[in-house]
């Protein structure tokens, strides 16, 4: 076991490649999936490597069974995790239920397609958002991380498998299909790491493993720490409840992870996630006239970026906007403490979203004394840096 | 209380929460007796869906997972794919495994994956108050048939031997021996085994499907209206057949030819 088929160093992968490299780096040990436009990638790669690395593969009858099958094979002590798309995110939803009520670690990919219904499977979207938040019925808080690189695909797989381990609970790795599909030059660690944090105090359920001695009771009904259903006791449930939802609550700022690109002097923040990330710095780049990698960035693709240099048909002069990013990273739980801090000496937001403007409500509601604007884009396509610049043009007006 | 059952039964959980009469305590125990007398305590895990029968395992002290309607036998391979080593007891009903779960079911029965499923049949679902399930006789007055079942009935024996299952047994609660020993058998096939175990719900089914009301007068309806079936043999009409239907020692087990092992071998190749 634990072989590891992954070397270090550079290397140009897919979004979804990448996701499978770093789920083995962070010592995910049981795929089992079915496949589902644009995730298939995940799946046809992991029925390669996990063998190959001493794991489990399976390809299960429905999306369903396979987010079944990743609980089930947690508590026998491996990391396990699935992807899927569209129609599939949705019937594992009731796994997903089941992982947060019995705090179970495992990790859930979702390489987002359009909807609803069978949708748009071959374009890209941002419309799961709020099924990532809201998906399974019921009260439980749900950690999202949202990648906009195929270095954070990477980067934030190996997260979500630290803070499931660490939360004891279920993590949505929100991608979408521009993510992964795309490919990028992106730095991959050597082996494996099997990442098991310490894991928080306010556990609210027995956490040992299988065959460890300790008679676990792994129980879906509310119950106490040790397995034992209290669902008919109002007052012991509802303490419950509150205790699971808590552990992710009370530790919303820990959790956090938000980057700013030129926010320093800027009177206006582009509030982005995931793949929308990318046309907002170029937004940026494009307002500020930046035409090489000189600026000192937490972003790393700001080097493919202006290969393609400025597109040529743009003739209005943005050069006055005082324009910055902030990209969220972890949209779940809703980082409120973090966005009011950094968009303190901003007077303009603007959201865009690949989806009706979903996210942007969550925004409004935690800057209220700030002008939100949503920016909805539906179809597939992302934003253009134009479409961006425009709108924050209109909403200052200064367009005539 | 008996001593063993002492070892195996949370006595601070209990009482259970079975109704009067109900065959799912003879079950339970049949199972304690299996397990103990295979000595394999530290070595089995059970997972449960959602119904009455879905309770039997959560009682006993053992690594439990009660799991969502319909999806045990899912939770079951995930568990069995993290430790092929260990044996997995899934408890589950006629609702549960035939209806929501019979995907589940006839996809685990055709890999022949090792796990043991014992399939609690009362033909009823007693949990939500007595409607019809699959396996109700047709003509069954329930809460939901008010004016008799029109429905196909689902043999699941039948179905998971079609579907190639290795071992496959049905026992009554008027059995408890000859259950024990296929629990037992079962367990220590190597393939999927499928135990369905007639019981009875004087509460929510009774008179309505089997023309008696009181558990030991259906018990003994079990015991008149069944046929120990043996090789070659034909039930006779109107008798449901019992006994090991099926018992192939030579299918190949579903993670035994799975991916690792082959990839084992190309990695030994190259």
């Amino acid at each position: 076991m634990d072989k590891g088929s992954t070397k270090p160093g550079y290397v140009v992968l897919q979004g979804n490649e990448a996701c499978v490299k770093a789920a083995i780096y962070a010592g995910c040990r049981f795929f089992a999936g079915y496949p589902i436009t644009p995730s298939t990638e995940i799946i046809e790669m992991m029925a390669e490597e996990m063998p190959i690395c001493g794991g489990a593969f399976i390809q299960m009858e429905d999306e369903i069974a396979s987010s079944c099958a990743i609980v089930g094979a947690r508590w026998g002590g491996r990391k396990a995790m699935t992807a899927t798309s569209g129609p599939g995110f949705t019937l594992m939803q009731e796994a997903i239920g089941f992982a947060a009520v019995t705090e179970t670690p495992v990790v859930i990919v979702n390489v987002q397609r359009g909807g609803p219904a069978t949708g748009q499977p071959t374009l890209s979207s941002q419309q799961d958002i709020y099924q990532a938040r809201y998906g399974s019925h019921g009260d439980y808080e749900m950690i999202a991380l949202a990648p906009s690189t195929v270095q954070e695909m990477y980067d934030f797989t190996v997260r979500a498998f630290e803070l499931a381990e660490k939360y004891r609970t279920p993590v949505v790795l929100l991608a979408d299909e521009v993510v992964g599909h795309m490919r990028e030059k992106i730095i991959i660690k050597k082996g494996t790491v099997d990442v098991r944090p310490e894991k928080i105090a306010g556990i609210a359920s027995p956490s040992a493993d299988f065959f460890t001695g300790e008679n676990v009771l792994v129980e879906g009904q509310l119950h106490d720490e040790r397995g034992r259903r209290i669902g008919h006791l109002p007052d012991k449930s509802g303490e419950f409840l509150m205790k699971l939802n808590n552990k992710i609550r009370k530790n919303v700022d820990a959790i956090a992870d938000l980057k700013t690109y030129f926010l320093e002097d800027s009177d206006t923040a582009i509030v982005a996630y995931g793949s929308v990330e990318r046309p907002a710095m170029d937004a940026v780049r494009l307002a500020r006239g930046i035409k090489d990698d000189m600026v000192n960035t937490t972003v790393k693709f700001v080097k493919n970026v202006f290969k393609k240099g400025v597109p040529a048909a743009i003739h209005t002069d943005y050069s006055h906007l005082k324009v910055g990013v902030i990209k969220i990273n972890t949209p779940w739980p809703f980082p409120k403490n973090e966005l009011t801090r950094l968009t303190r000496d901003v007077k303009l937001v603007i959201v865009p979203e690949m989806n009706i403007g979903k996210y942007y409500k969550e925004i409004e509601r935690a800057l209220p004394d700030k002008k939100v604007v949503s920016m909805p884009k539906c179809g597939g396509n992302l934003h253009t840096p134009k479409e961006i610049l425009d709108t924050i043009l209109k909403e200052m007006g200064v367009n005539e | 209380m008996n001593k063993l059952y002492e070892q195996y039964i949370k006595t601070d959980s209990l009482p259970t929460l079975f109704c009067p009469g109900c065959g799912n305590g003879i079950i339970q125990v049949a199972a304690i007796n299996a397990i103990h007398n295979l000595g394999i305590k530290q070595d089995v895990a059970c997972v449960s869906g959602i119904g009455c029968s879905a309770w039997i395992p959560c009682y006993l002290k053992l690594d439990v997972m009660h799991t969502l309607h319909g999806r045990a036998i899912a939770f079951a391979e995930g568990l069995k794919f993290a430790r092929p080593d260990k044996k997995i007891v899934v408890f589950t009903g006629d609702g549960d495994c035939l209806a929501i779960g019979g995907n589940h079911l006839i996809h685990a029965a055709r890999r022949n994956i090792d796990l043991t499923i014992i399939m609690v049949n009362n033909y009823i679902y007693g949990m939500t108050g007595g409607q019809k399930s699959p396996a109700t006789p047709k003509g069954s007055l329930t809460k939901t048939s008010p004016f008799g079942s029109v429905d196909e009935v689902i043999d699941g024996c039948d179905l998971v031997m079609t579907m190639g299952a290795s071992y496959v047994a049905r026992w009554t609660t008027a059995h408890p021996v000859q259950l024990e020993k296929a629990i037992r058998d079962g367990i220590l096939h190597n393939g999927f085994s499928f135990i369905e175990v007639l019981s009875q719900c004087p509460v929510q089914a009774g008179k309505n499907v089997y023309g008696e009301k009181d558990a030991a007068s259906i018990m003994r309806t079990y015991k008149n209206n069944t046929y120990i079936w043996k090789d070659g043999t034909e039930a006779p009409k109107g008798k449901i057949r019992i006994g090991t239907l099926r018992h192939n020692k030579n299918a190949k087990e579903y993670i035994e030819k799975a991916d690792w092992v082959m990839a084992e071998r190309e990695l030994e190749r190259r």
